[in-house]
């Protein structure tokens, strides 16, 4: 970012101090550091964890958005990239994943399987969606979704971190502990959401 | 134009060496013997040991509700030719039960646990019959004829709702519990108790062991993955350790089991291309091939001139960037982080043009159709390929081979570590590269030819240390030898119609059953499919090479170290997509 564009609120700045001096915001300084540093978890599902590859691959080259270093453990990775269907038995240690990331965390649902199930939705081992447990900050359409889809969705990401405000964080909050843990499913006759235990116990003594 | 060929069954009459308890599969457009359940073991000895059918590929089951199930075994010579089917039928009474062939081959354990999962058919005698894809306390065996899925609609698609109604309701509004989810009447959830995975680890053989001076100690137990870096997906290994020494290894399966098999006997013939697809999803062309094999042969259609030629460019093609990325990511597995594999990528990309243009799709190419393609090849695209095939990747192949296959630490970390040796590879049903590296010189494409394989001049690529390094040599051999294939199919490929058939949205497929198999990049991919003379498949099964490869990755495993595992599981270049299915 140039020092014209960094000056945000428009104070004048004497002639000889223009190109040593920027006067800005601390939302706008502390976002610009963080859209540009965002570190996705090595975490590959499926079909699209290879387009994922590709575009870290020297056609495409994601290292541009400052997005290259793909952490495999949660515990560095601001970013989740579900990449690929999303199937009841490797659910829960998807939600374990998430919960691991440290704040503030993003899930990116990339493709038609992680965002709403695609071609599989009808299967009986395959979540709809991974937005029935995880918040999802974009969605990806594509099956799979080209690296250049990746990239753009991975840009609106960067555009929604711009917007975020400090004051108003969820993470900063000192009350909340944990604002987005997610209880983590249990693998039962079928697949059980803690959240919604009494639903299934309601519904599971109605069928006929 | 090449016809199918005949339903490739061996000329074995093994109905009179046993007679009374083997008949011959009457059914119209049936193969093979159906053996009575008792004497299963005894004929089976025979087809090995007297017929020479050594490698068991394929095991499978099929419900044929409401009386009967079947167990259905595909059975080849590794010295080529034509395969026998042979079936087992038990009463569909629960349990329902048929002798394990575990002890004469070995390799049939996950197919056998796979069976047990999704159709309940027991192998008594098999050690640890456990499930496979989905996990210990799920209700019931999904590909069960009246086992229903929580999004289940109807039997077979187009949905009347939406043919010719053309109404659509939410998945989740049919369903009483909002999701695809069903349960059991009167279940409590909180009163659940999870079954955990007691049996896994109880299947690990002992984890305290009593030493020589009497004191006994734990051994470490490691869980690799789903999420690990070099697991190439989500893939889950358990082991036990004494000291960096693997004593022993369990893998753990289904964490992308995508239901292919039950979405593929409700959709129509045609819809389940673009579901192949997404098998091994390096490698659409290849699996289409397979499938459109499979379904060719039970229509009895022949395939367009020109549709054959296409179909071994895209295929070879396709070996060639697999191969590729396979090599990067070995070297990935090594330590080499990413520099190679941007090499391979590199390659890889400008396949995928090729197949965009073609098909319209990097990925997912849904480019066959039963007859021929969908699409022909324009002459810019085939001159890009010539390019390819001429000018790029030969030189690519050798700066790979020259930077990469006498490297100090390559050679250290990979000549003379085991992979496995022929006998047992044979016994483990391990088809592929894998294979070919232990020095068994067995491809379908020469084996068992279909297609046009059989016009083209090109050697079956083969190694014979079954080392490390022999798998990945014998991946740049093959790579060589696909650029052979190209350059001859390049040459003669006429011009002509695409597709033998009128395209059609419905395509009539007659009853009877078929096996197609094919020699993907990663082994041999086999499609049984069962027609009963509706517009749906009754059976769709997939042998996925990869799956089935890993069968011997625990024999393999023990005894190495752990530090070698990672290499040792790369070199099956496994793809949990078609692994889990």
């Amino acid at each position: 970012m140039d020092s014209e564009t960094f000056n945000l609120p428009q104070y004048e700045i004497p002639e000889d101090l223009r190109h040593a001096v920027a006067v800005t915001t601390l939302d706008r300084l502390y976002n610009w550091g963080r859209r540009s540093s965002v570190w996705p978890l090595m975490f590959g599902l499926a079909c699209c964890a290879i387009e994922m590859i590709a575009a870290q691959t020297a056609r495409y080259d994601m290292a541009r958005f400052g997005m290259e270093v793909m952490r495999p453990t949660p515990r560095q990775a601001d970013l989740l990239i579900v990449s690929g269907t999303v199937t009841k038995k490797m659910l829960p240690p998807i939600v374990r994943l998430y919960n691991q990331m440290p704040e503030p965390k993003y899930v990116v649902a990339m493709g038609a399987c992680a965002s709403g199930g695609g071609p599989f939705k009808e299967g009986y081992n395959v979540v709809a969606g991974i937005d029935k447990f995880l918040p999802v900050d974009v969605y990806i359409p594509g099956c799979p979704p080209t690296p250049q889809a990746l990239i753009a969705g991975l840009i609106k990401l960067q555009e929604k971190i711009d917007r975020q405000i400090i004051k108003e964080a969820s993470w900063y909050k000192r009350k909340v502990k944990d604002p987005n843990y997610v209880p983590v499913p249990i693998l039962g006759p079928d697949l059980i959401d803690p959240r919604r235990a009494a639903d299934i116990k309601a519904a599971a003594a109605q069928e006929e | 134009m090449t016809t199918p060929a005949p339903a490739s069954t061996a000329t074995v009459d093994l109905a009179t060496r046993f007679p009374g308890v083997v008949q011959l599969d009457a059914r119209p457009d049936y193969t093979g013997f159906i053996v009575e359940k008792d004497s299963l073991l005894e004929v089976a000895a025979a087809i090995r040991d007297e017929f020479g059918f050594d490698l068991l590929s394929s095991v499978t089951g099929v419900d044929y509700a409401p009386d009967k199930m079947e167990v259905v075994y595909h059975a080849y010579r590794t010295s080529g030719g034509p395969g026998l089917a042979f079936k087992v039928q038990v009463p569909r009474i629960d349990p329902v039960e048929v002798p394990s062939l575990i002890h004469l081959w070995p390799g049939v354990d996950l197919q056998e646990r796979e069976v047990w999962d999704l159709l309940g058919i027991k192998f008594s005698g098999h050690p640890d019959l456990r499930r496979i894809l989905m996990w210990e306390g799920f209700e019931g065996h999904p590909l069960r004829k009246d086992w229903k899925e929580g999004f289940y609609e109807e039997d077979v698609k187009p949905f009347k709702s939406r043919w010719p109604q053309g109404k659509f309701a939410m998945a989740e509004d049919l369903n009483p519990f909002g999701d695809n989810l069903t349960f059991p009447k009167n279940f409590e959830p909180e009163k659940w108790i999870p079954e955990g995975e007691a049996l896994l680890y109880g299947a690990l053989a002992r984890y305290t062991v009593e030493n020589e001076d009497g004191i006994s100690s734990d051994r470490i137990v490691i869980n690799m993955g789903p999420h690990h870096p070099s697991t190439h997906g989500v893939f889950r290994a358990v082991m036990t350790l004494e000291g960096e020494t693997i004593k022993g290894l369990k893998p753990v399966l289904g964490y992308l089991h995508r239901n292919h098999e039950k979405i593929g006997e409700r959709n129509t013939f045609l819809q389940n291309m673009p579901y192949t697809d997404r098998l091994d999803y390096f490698n659409s062309m290849t699996n289409n091939f397979g499938y459109a094999l499979a379904v060719e042969k039970l229509m009895k259609i022949p395939v367009a001139e020109r549709a054959d030629y296409i179909r071994v460019i895209v295929s070879e093609l396709s070996r060639i960037q697999n191969h590729f990325v396979f090599i990067g990511t070995l070297l990935n597995d090594l330590g080499a982080m990413y520099t190679p594999s941007l090499y391979a990528y590199e390659e890889r990309e400008l396949v995928l043009d090729i197949f965009e243009a073609i098909s319209g799709s990097r990925m997912m190419c849904n480019y066959y159709r039963f007859g021929g393609v969908v699409r022909d090849i324009p002459d810019d695209v085939m001159q890009k390929i010539k390019d390819l095939v001429y000018e790029r990747i030969p030189p690519k192949t050798d700066e790979l081979d020259r930077m990469l296959s006498e490297n100090e630490v390559l050679l250290a970390r990979m000549r003379g570590i085991r992979m496995i040796n022929a006998e047992d590879a044979v016994a483990y049903s391990i088809t592929g590269p894998v294979l070919r590296a232990a020095g068994v010189p067995y491809d379908v494409r020469r084996a068992d030819p279909y297609g046009i394989y059989d016009r083209f001049d090109f050697d079956v690529a083969v190694r014979y240390n079954g080392d490390l390094m022999d798998n990945y040599l014998i991946r740049i051999d093959e790579i060589r030898q696909s650029l052979r294939i190209l350059d001859q199919a390049i040459r003669q490929i006429p011009q002509g119609p695409i597709n033998s058939q009128k395209p059609a949205y419905q395509v009539r497929v007659p009853a009877g059953e078929a096996y197609g198999r094919i020699e993907s990049p990663k082994g041999e991919l086999g499609f049984y499919v069962l027609s009963n003379g509706k517009p749906n498949p009754w059976r769709y099964h997939v042998r996925a090479p990869s799956f089935v490869n890993v069968t011997a990755l625990e024999k393999i495993s023990v005894g190495t170290k752990i530090a070698d595992f990672v290499v040792l599981l790369a070199m099956f270049d496994m793809v949990m997509g078609e692994c889990d299915r």
